[in-house]
């Protein structure tokens, strides 16, 4: 299965870079929230699968070997909740850069001044 | 020492806040404070004769054993005299000479600092502290000569000695820590006693050089020499100061200060005497067709320091002495014909030397001290200048092997030295000068006054120059040669070949002098000459350099810097996927662990799901779909983050995900349609890139896989979430308890976009 999942990891970023590379702001902000899933994927999966095991403690109170490991989850969960601070704010700028500028061309983006 | 040197740094922003009817006389104050430096100096003297250094030593980086060190030896004694003596002399006459001029008040606060800098690195024990007074000088000497910065010339010129020197300063720094690995101490002193060590080193010939560098262009040495000239674009008591006792003289100090550790092997004795003859003959040479007061100054300015480079480099008792006495000659005569130079042009509008002539109708005075001292530049008795002469041949009669070559050379070039001499004297006092734009006067004491003082000391010195001889040159030599030697100077030798040569010298100078006095076609046809064999001027040079450098670096900068997004993104994409396959194809050999299998089958369809609605996402045209598919890949990526054990996680994304589909969709309907921009080929170009950075990207993944996220860290959380923090889900108490720090940082995020994003919107509204 790993190698399954790997390959997804390696078509988010494709799609992610390629996405990075338009010249449409819009479609630039749909890369970059390619890349951070596939940025996620790639962290959640460097620490190995488990599955049907959640890092949740029994009535025992004592932890066993077959819990996943819960470190990558929380970093990862981390992550995810930034990104979505960072593209909110994108997002907004867009629009306001559109607003402005009435383009949605990244090559008139080429000095700050008018 | 440490006391003087902070009078310096105080008094030069004190002096800057005077009240205004003070203010007048900041000049004078400054002069007084000198002339008190220059008194504490003196009475050190004596105590010089009864211990050889006197040394302060305060902890500065402890860390890595630098400290300062201030040594007062004989050395830098007659250094410290010349520069506090000398420093006053040019404050009096800066007060006189200023006195139109606006900004006075910067112009003397940084000759002010200045002075300070320079006897901070003459006082130096420790090297790297030396540097740092060294580079001071070269910035103070930049502001100095800047000062008229309306002008373009100036500004130039300015440049140019900060360019080269500062060059040299580099030079000189790497040369230092070059050699202080080789002993780890940047002492002088612990250099001079693990001597040895360093002159066997394989590092001291490169360091040497170096150091060299640091030297030739700080002392104006060929093929640095021509910013020295540029630099008399600087007001008169500025030239004066700076080719006298100070900024030119620092290479030579260093040289003198670095002799006992670097001096006296086949390399010292080779290259050092080559550079100094060299300069040596390019200064009188130039110095002959000059027709500017302060030109012709510049380039004897530039012969005189190939003299004393060229001593040091011969490196014998006599030589060394020859150079210490040569330096007082030079810093007297060379101080004072600059100040009677800058006189001259302020009385008579032209500093031109064919505008020139007669003022000793006007001028009486300063033409008996013009005489004096450019007598003593001259070498002629009874000045000082003479016996430094004298001292300089019998050097080079010692002198075996190539010693003829560079006493022949130094013939012609003090032939030339005496026939510029009796030139300036005569064009400017004598002869017939009707084309002056004023006619000048001799009002003004104090521009007389440093002169004047000069000039006589360099008669009385020449008459007696037993007291210089046995107290400081004597106690300077003992520093730089070992061995102590007692001086006697007198200004009679007796008739021998070191006589005979001075009197040829004198008869071949007053005869080139007669000749170019009788045809003043030859000077004509001589600088026309000079043009044509060196018609490739330094100067230019320089600049042309600069120039193809500056528009190399605009060239290379449009090219890097061409300001189009997506291209710096492809840039970076393609050098890390590169980087990352290098690594990768480095480490190659590694097995994967798990066998390739589909199971279980609802899990690949989901990724097959996922990597579909990605690619749709990816080459869709209509907006709408691309962010369902969008949204569709990511509810994907969470239910695998729930099938494999992150239920936390999964939630997150699930929400994460609704959000940003209805926040697309929000803005969605104010943003225009997707703009087809890219041609085919560029798009099959970017997939190129994507494909390479993706697929290293799943190999990447799969190496990544077992690896061991510090296992501690997890064991920790485990075993301490229910008995620590009472909590059984343990990616939550991570996330609330342990980490609860890094949690309020990501609210504080989450926040400071929220107020971003509040106000990019608001601002939106407002307009409307």
């Amino acid at each position: 299965m790993e190698i399954i999942l790997a390959i997804l990891v390696g078509v988010q970023y494709t799609a992610g870079v390629y996405m990075l590379l338009r010249r449409s702001i819009l479609k630039f902000i749909i890369g970059i929230i390619f890349m951070s899933n596939a940025t996620n994927l790639l962290v959640f999966l460097s620490a190995g699968i488990t599955s049907g095991s959640p890092a949740f403690l029994g009535e025992s109170a004592e932890r066993t070997d077959e819990l996943a490991d819960p470190l990558p989850q929380a970093l990862v969960l981390t992550a995810v909740v930034i990104g979505l601070g960072i593209l909110v704010f994108i997002l907004a700028l867009k629009f306001k850069f559109f607003s402005v500028t009435g383009t949605d061309d990244l090559d008139q983006l080429k000095s700050t001044e008018e | 020492m440490q006391r003087v040197l902070l009078i310096y740094l105080l008094f030069a922003p004190a002096l800057l806040w005077l009240p205004e009817r003070i203010k007048k006389q900041r000049a004078l104050l400054f002069a007084l404070v000198q002339l008190g430096v220059f008194a504490y100096f003196i009475t050190r003297i004596p105590l010089l004769s009864e211990v050889p250094l006197i040394r302060e030593v305060t902890q500065w980086i402890p860390g890595i054993g630098l400290d300062l060190e201030f040594t007062l030896d004989g050395l830098s004694m007659i250094f410290s005299l010349l520069i506090s003596g000398i420093g006053a002399l040019v404050f009096l006459y800066a007060r006189a000479y200023m006195k139109n001029y606006r900004n006075t008040g910067r112009f003397y606060f940084f000759l002010f600092l200045f002075s300070g800098a320079m006897l901070g690195l003459v006082l130096s024990g420790n090297l790297i502290q030396l540097f740092i007074f060294w580079e001071l000088t070269t910035f103070l000497s930049f502001m100095l000569i800047n000062f008229f910065h309306e002008k373009e010339a100036s500004r130039n010129a300015a440049f140019q000695s900060l360019f080269i020197t500062g060059f040299g300063g580099l030079s000189l720094l790497t040369g230092i820590i070059l050699l202080g690995k080789v002993v780890d101490s940047y002492s002088v002193s612990e250099w001079i006693l693990r001597a040895s060590e360093i002159r066997e080193s394989p590092a001291y010939l490169p360091g040497l050089i170096l150091i060299l560098i640091g030297v030739m262009t700080k002392s104006a040495q060929f093929p640095f020499h021509f910013w020295l000239p540029g630099a008399m674009e600087a007001p008169a008591p500025v030239s004066s100061y700076l080719h006298s006792a100070t900024m030119v003289k620092a290479g030579f100090f260093l040289l003198a200060r670095l002799n006992p550790v670097l001096g006296g092997t086949t390399e010292w004795t080779f290259i050092i005497p080559l550079v100094g003859v060299v300069t040596m003959l390019t200064g009188s040479y130039f110095a002959i067709t000059r027709t500017d007061l302060k030109s012709i100054l510049a380039y004897t300015t530039i012969n005189a320091l190939g003299i004393l480079i060229l001593l040091m480099g011969i490196d014998t008792k006599l030589s060394v002495k020859a150079a210490l006495l040569f330096l007082f000659v030079h810093a007297f005569y060379k101080a004072s014909l600059f100040m009677i130079a800058g006189m001259i042009e302020k009385k008579t509008g032209t500093r031109e030397i064919g505008l020139l002539g007669g003022l000793v109708r006007y001028m009486p005075f300063t033409f008996l001290i013009t005489v004096l001292v450019a007598f003593s530049m001259a070498g002629l008795p009874p000045m000082l200048g003479f016996l430094g002469k004298e001292l300089i041949y019998e050097a080079k009669v010692q002198l075996p092997g190539i010693g003829a070559l560079i006493l022949v050379l130094g013939v012609v070039s003090n032939v030339l030295m005496v026939a510029v001499s009796l030139l300036f004297i005569y064009r400017i006092f004598l002869g017939k000068g009707d084309s002056m734009p004023r006619i000048p006067d001799e009002k003004g004491f104090l521009l007389l006054l440093g002169p004047g003082i000069l000039a006589l000391l360099s008669l009385f010195l020449g008459l007696f120059p037993g007291l210089l001889g046995s107290t400081l040159v004597q106690s300077a030599l003992a520093v730089v040669h070992a061995e102590g030697v007692e001086v006697k100077l007198k200004l009679w030798h007796g008739f021998n070949e070191v006589f005979m040569l001075s009197v040829m010298t004198v008869v071949l100078g007053v005869g080139l002098f007669l000749l170019m006095l009788r045809k003043k076609v030859i000077q004509e046809r001589w600088n026309n000459l000079n043009q044509r064999i060196f018609y490739i001027q330094l100067t230019r040079v320089f600049t042309a350099a600069l120039d193809q450098f500056v528009r190399f670096s605009e060239r290379k900068t449009r090219v890097l810097q061409h300001g189009y997004h997506r291209y710096y993104i492809l840039t970076i994409i393609l050098f890390a996927a590169l980087l990352i396959w290098l690594q990768i194809f480095v480490t190659r050999g590694w097995v994967i662990e798990t066998g390739f299998s589909l199971q279980p089958f609802y899990i690949s369809g989901l990724v097959l799901l996922i990597i579909l609605s990605t690619i749709f996402s990816a080459v869709s045209n209509s907006r709408l779909t691309s962010i369902i598919a969008l949204g569709v890949s990511g509810y994907g990526i969470s239910l695998i983050y729930l099938y494999y054990s992150a239920i936390d996680l999964a939630i997150t994304q699930i929400l994460v995900e609704t959000l940003i589909v209805v926040m697309f969709v929000l803005v969605l309907q104010r943003l225009p349609r997707f703009a087809r921009l890219s041609s085919r080929l560029t798009k099959i170009r970017d997939l190129a890139v994507a494909l390479i950075f993706g697929s290293v990207m799943t190999l990447l993944a799969l190496k990544a896989i077992r690896l061991e996220f510090s296992a501690p860290i997890s064991d920790f959380f485990l075993t301490n979430s229910y008995s620590g923090a009472f909590g059984r889900n343990v990616v939550n108490v991570i996330l609330v308890d342990f980490r609860a720090l890094d949690t309020l940082g990501e609210v504080v995020v989450l926040t400071v976009s929220a107020f971003g994003v509040s106000m990019l919107l608001r601002k939106n509204n407002s307009e409307k």
